[in-house]
């Protein structure tokens, strides 16, 4: 049977059919919905961890101890993990685990572009790269092979094209789900220099022996056709040279770590003009040219952002496109939900004018207008440790500086920046957004919100101890809806001469639903104050000079009713 | 047939989703090979959702290209305009007249162009436009708006009526599936789409 299924549910698709038995992931797009998915195969045990480094420990211990295992993360998240990566590379497997990185060309929802291909050849693991959902789930149960065959962790590695798209897939019953049993092997997997340096050798030789294996594996192919053009590809470039160039001649290549490079030779003997077409970075380009061939790549095509079949076409045949359309649209920027938690805590640090170190969440859309209230978003976590940078740099601005940072953030990475603030004797105040829920990514369960991925009960961290027992004396939490109250405390916490930690308490719009009825107008002055808040139920009409609420988008929250000084909002049927 | 390329854009909460995969069903019911690509990562914080299908024998490629599409589904009149550019020369651009306004329109720092549908119509010759969301309504249920889009697009698509009706049938839950199938009627019938192909037959 047939089904359209999109790349990330091929990938648990493939998990579920070729054996897999543990899986662990930290959510990111766009790599999330793997892992969502699995947890519909009650056979497999999947769970959110806290981090990615965690995740894929937790994945490392699970294939030492003989059980297949998927793990599974958005590019960045690589960057958390790659710790337990380098050496799980030296000590390999006993059953086989998978590292699947979703990288996001295009930069769709992710803070940067990094081409996680260098990390294979960086840790010298082997790297699969589908180009469709077929490809996407049989290739779970080749790299499972590969990992179990070469006693390596192995990576495969998507793009949001391919984990977001949807293509058939030929579904198959599940095959067996094996379980080795567990043997102590101090040598193979305690990586005390002594040890590690005769895994060094180990992992020297298998890449040699991979090199080998990539010259006949069937993911990597030639497809032969007019001479003329030879390109060499993976991943959804394939696509997009298929679509846009179909009588070229294609080196398709699956496994891209390490190269085949008799093969590549082959192609390029073939072919009058060899080009590389590969987003992003010139990967490929770097390694066919060192062996020494002439090969045509970056110079046509730019190594940011993603390709397209239009873009094959007129970079390698000159083709251009007819007239296009010439409108232009204003910007239709996310926003933050109809009584969103998180909406009057930055009207309120932009009230009183503090430098925020901020975090990534939901609550970085603070930074648009008509909200501004943040200074620094760089990488999960570091808005906590980044403050106590600036801090001591700039000492004086201690007493104007906050930052923000969300529950499951804070648990991703925010625990150890704080424990540094307590430590080398920060001042600055950390407000934890807590909305009961990781939102950003689609709503997962996290270790604060006493559910696990696959459904049952769990124990809920508590911020208000966990704080205390880093060090904080001043742990304060408010309803961020109670706006005179969060104000007040982040006055008093900001002023305060030593660190705090403030909580605000609200789950997720989205996910609490309120039963409250929608805000009603009553002789508005045309303040515009409620304008400041950046709520998409509210609006101004000009001609009738009066704020308007949108009851079909309202969820009642009752923000813009504290905002309003001259009572012109009210709740719905308070009169 | 060449491969068709049919885009739907909206706003989140538009219902683009559920009409995306009436569409994937029918074309599959149909035999087509079908890809499908979206972007929906801020779909539920009010961002613009963008969902490409490709239907056609042989499919490679997930995404259209600008210029390339055949058809254009807009959900919202802003949408309409962002996307039009996507419109391949005698491609047919459908668009529901709802509008909704994106944040910086609301807070007054950009403006909402009064224009669009006049520009729309000047430079596209299959255009139709339509009023969804009274029509989804006089069906029973204004979240039915994008049932009422599907069945202009029928219109434009050579499917028999009876794989629409199973697509329907196999995408919206039995409770609903009356008003939608009244909703999806109120679009296939819409005497706009029936004067446009009239035209633009009598014009080619
Ligand atoms: C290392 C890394 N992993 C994952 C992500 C994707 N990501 C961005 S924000 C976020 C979590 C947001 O949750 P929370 O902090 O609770 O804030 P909320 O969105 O609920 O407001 C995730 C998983 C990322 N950007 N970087
Ligand atoms: S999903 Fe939840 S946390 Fe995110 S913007 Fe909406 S209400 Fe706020
Ligand atoms: S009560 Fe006010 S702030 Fe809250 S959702 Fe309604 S309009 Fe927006």
């Amino acid at each position: 049977m047939k089904t359209l299924m999109t790349g990330n549910e091929a990938i648990a698709r493939g998990a579920y059919e070729y054996g897999v038995r543990v899986a662990a992931a930290y959510p990111g797009t766009p790599s999330t919905e793997i892992l969502e998915n699995l947890a519909k195969y009650p056979e497999i045990y999947s769970q959110w961890s806290p981090n990615e480094k965690v995740a894929m420990e937790v994945g490392v211990g699970a294939a030492i101890g003989g059980a297949r295992t998927l793990v599974t993360m958005k590019m960045v998240g690589v960057n958390v993990a790659a710790d337990p990566l380098f050496t799980v590379a030296y000590t390999g497997v006993r059953s086989g685990l998978i590292l699947v990185s979703a990288d996001d060309p295009g930069m769709h929802s992710s803070q940067n572009e990094q081409d996680n291909r260098y990390y294979a050849a960086f840790a010298k693991i082997p790297m699969l790269e589908p180009s469709d959902s077929q490809e996407a789930k049989e290739m779970i149960g080749l790299a499972l092979d590969i990992s179990e065959g070469f006693d390596t962790p192995v990576m495969v590695r998507t793009t949001t094209r391919i984990a977001h798209s949807q293509s058939l897939v030929e579904l198959n019953d599940p095959g067996e789900r094996p379980l080795k049993a567990y043997a102590k092997d101090a040598k193979k997997y305690v990586m005390i220099p002594a040890y590690g340096r005769a895994r060094r050798l180990v992992v020297e030789e298998r890449m040699h022996k991979l090199a080998e294996y990539a010259e006949t594996v069937s993911v990597n192919r030639l497809e032969m056709n007019d001479p003329k053009i030879g390109i060499i590809t993976s991943g959804i470039s394939y696509q997009y040279i298929k679509e846009g160039l179909p009588t070229a001649s294609v080196l398709k290549l699956g496994l891209t770590n390490p190269l085949p490079a008799k093969l590549i030779q082959e192609f390029a003997s073939k072919v009058e003009k060899l080009y590389v077409i590969e987003e992003l970075e010139p990967y490929l380009e770097k390694e066919i040219r060192a062996l020494g061939l002439e090969v045509t790549g970056k110079a046509l095509f730019p190594p940011y952002g993603e390709l397209s079949a239009k873009m094959v076409r007129e970079k390698i045949l000159g083709e251009k496109n007819a007239q296009i359309l010439p409108f232009e649209a204003p910007v239709r920027p996310p926003v933050m939900c109809p009584g969103c938690p998180h909406r009057g805590l930055f009207y309120t640090l932009k009230q009183l004018k503090l430098t925020v170190a901020g975090d990534i969440g939901c609550y970085t859309l603070g930074t648009m207008a008509p909200l501004e209230a943040m200074d620094t978003c760089i990488c999960m976590g570091a808005s906590i440790s980044g403050a106590l940078g600036l801090e001591k740099a700039h000492p004086e601005m201690a007493e104007k500086l906050v930052s923000v940072i969300g529950d499951s953030t804070f648990l991703h990475s925010g625990v150890t920046g704080l424990m540094d603030v307590v430590y080398n004797g920060g001042n600055s105040t950390v407000i934890i957004l807590d909305n009961s829920i990781t939102a950003m990514t689609g709503h997962q369960e996290n270790p604060a919100t006493g559910k696990t991925l696959m459904g049952t009960p769990a124990p809920q961290v508590d911020f208000v101890a966990l704080a205390k027992a880093l060090g904080i004396k001043r742990v304060t939490e408010v309803d961020p809806f109670d706006l005179d109250h969060v104000k007040e405390v982040v006055k008093t916490e900001v002023a305060a001469k030593e660190p705090s930690v403030i909580i605000t308490r609200r789950p997720c719009a989205l996910i609490v639903k309120t039963s409250e009825p929608p805000v009603e107008v009553h002789d508005c002055t045309a303040c515009k104050m409620c304008m400041k808040l950046g709520c998409p139920a509210l609006s101004f009409d000009e001609a009738n000079k009066t704020a308007v609420v949108d009851p079909s988008l309202c969820n009642g929250c009752g923000l813009c009713v504290n905002v309003c000084k001259f009572n012109a909002l009210s709740k719905g049927g308070a009169n | 047939m060449a491969n068709l390329n049919i885009l739907l854009v909206g706003v989140g909460g538009q219902g683009t989703i559920l009409a995306s995969k009436i569409l994937t069903h029918a074309a599959l019911a149909q035999g087509y090979t079908v890809k499908m690509s979206e972007i929906h990562g801020m779909a539920q914080r009010g961002g613009s959702v963008v969902t490409q299908v490709r239907l056609g024998e042989e499919v490679y490629s997930p995404v259209i290209d600008e210029g390339e599409a055949d058809i254009i589904i807009a959900f919202e009149q802003l949408e309409a305009y962002r996307s039009a550019h996507f419109l391949r020369e005698g491609g047919v651009l459908i668009a529901n007249t709802q509008k909704i306004s994106p944040l910086p329109v609301l807070i007054g720092a950009a403006t909402y162009p009064d224009t669009i549908l006049a520009n729309l119509k000047d430079k596209v010759k299959r255009f139709v436009e339509i009023d969804g969301l009274k029509l989804a309504a006089a069906a029973g249920n204004a979240k039915s708006t994008n049932v009422v889009l599907m069945g202009v697009l029928a219109r434009f698509m050579d499917f028999p009526q009876e794989v629409w009706q199973d697509a329907l049938k196999a995408r919206i839950p039995e409770k609903l599936l009356a008003l939608n199938q009244k909703a999806f009627a109120f679009g296939y019938d819409y005497p706009g789409v029936a004067a446009l192909l009239e035209t633009v037959a009598g014009k080619e």
